[in-house]
């Protein structure tokens, strides 16, 4: 059934800034989590010199038989990662409009958040849960 | 996301403004003050023009200022920007504002004649291209509140390097 695993948010320098799981899941070390955050990132940037056309995008989507990867790469730099169920419908539209603009709304424009530093908001989190939970019901997940 | 006043936004300028000139007493340092809080805040204001205004990726620096004034002045400031006076290599071009919301009910004193009442502007274009690597200059050039007919900002383009992993400039 079609679920929102968790949201990760990878920082200009390949830093991962933030992440939450939105359902109950096996977890994963912090310094861990830092290293798949930064490889990820690494990753996404020699893709888009794999592509036989100038000014590829990176990765958007990765599938695997356990879970999709979506990811998103804004203009400024900030890399945005949606883990969900494979074939979890709109996951990259809510990642490009619902995610971003929290994102802007909660993060950046609170004015003690310095940029490119991990993100500790409570309401930036309250929103985002609420939203991707929102979502999960609906596909009948409970939390 | 509600929305407030124009009125309120516009005192709330001219009072920070009044304010700077308080604590620095210096008609230049505040011009400098205005235009690096202008960056601190187009640095964050770029992502939400991105993430409303669904942009892509923009070929060139001219497509990047007619953006700048079409929708970014139009979603932040409700007023657009005419796009002129673009110099032969398409690195230089002034943005015109027919309407400046900041300037609603100011007339300057002659004391700060110098004052570049709007500069909070310069620092957010600088600020918010500079996220998108495009390093500009912005500075204002014709002000109406220092006897010109319209507000002019001459833009400049320094340099624009895509700054994507993996980095190509460490060695």
């Amino acid at each position: 059934m079609p679920t929102l695993y968790s949201l990760w948010i990878v920082g200009r320098n390949g830093g991962l800034l933030y992440s939450r799981d939105f359902v109950q899941l096996p977890p994963i070390e912090f310094n861990d989590k830092l290293r798949l955050a930064s490889s990820w990132f690494g990753m996404c940037g020699i893709s888009a010199q794999l592509s036989p056309v100038p000014d590829s995008s990176g990765i958007q989507l990765m599938q695997a038989d356990t879970f999709d990867l979506h990811s998103f790469h804004t203009l400024t730099g900030t890399t945005f990662m949606l883990l969900t169920e494979p074939h979890t419908p709109d996951a990259a539209e809510l990642l490009r409009t619902t995610v971003y603009e929290l994102y802007c709304d909660y993060v950046l424009k609170n004015p003690f958040h310095e940029m490119d530093q991990v993100i500790k908001s409570e309401l930036f989190d309250q929103n985002l849960v609420e939203r991707c939970q929102a979502i999960n019901r609906r596909w009948g997940v409970g939390a | 996301m509600e929305t407030i006043s124009a009125e309120i936004f516009t005192l709330t300028y001219g009072s920070m403004v009044r304010q700077l000139i308080a604590d620095y007493e210096d008609v230049e340092e505040v011009n400098k003050q205005l235009d690096k809080m202008g960056f601190s805040i187009g640095q964050r204001l770029i992502d939400e023009f991105l993430a409303k205004s669904k942009t892509q990726r923009c070929s060139d620096f001219r497509e990047a200022a007619e953006k700048v004034a079409k929708v970014g002045f139009r979603m932040f400031l409700n007023t657009t920007a005419a796009v002129t006076n673009w110099n032969a290599e398409g690195t230089e071009c002034s943005l015109i504002l027919e309407d400046n919301p900041l300037t609603d009910f100011v007339e300057l004193p002659e004391a700060l004649s110098q004052l570049k009442y709007s500069n909070l502007l310069c620092g957010v274009i600088r600020g918010a291209l500079e996220m998108v690597n495009m390093d500009v200059e912005c500075t204002f050039v014709r002000d109406v509140l220092q006897g010109d007919d319209v507000y002019e900002m001459r833009l400049k383009l320094l340099s624009s390097s895509p700054e994507t992993y993996p980095f190509k400039d460490d060695d």
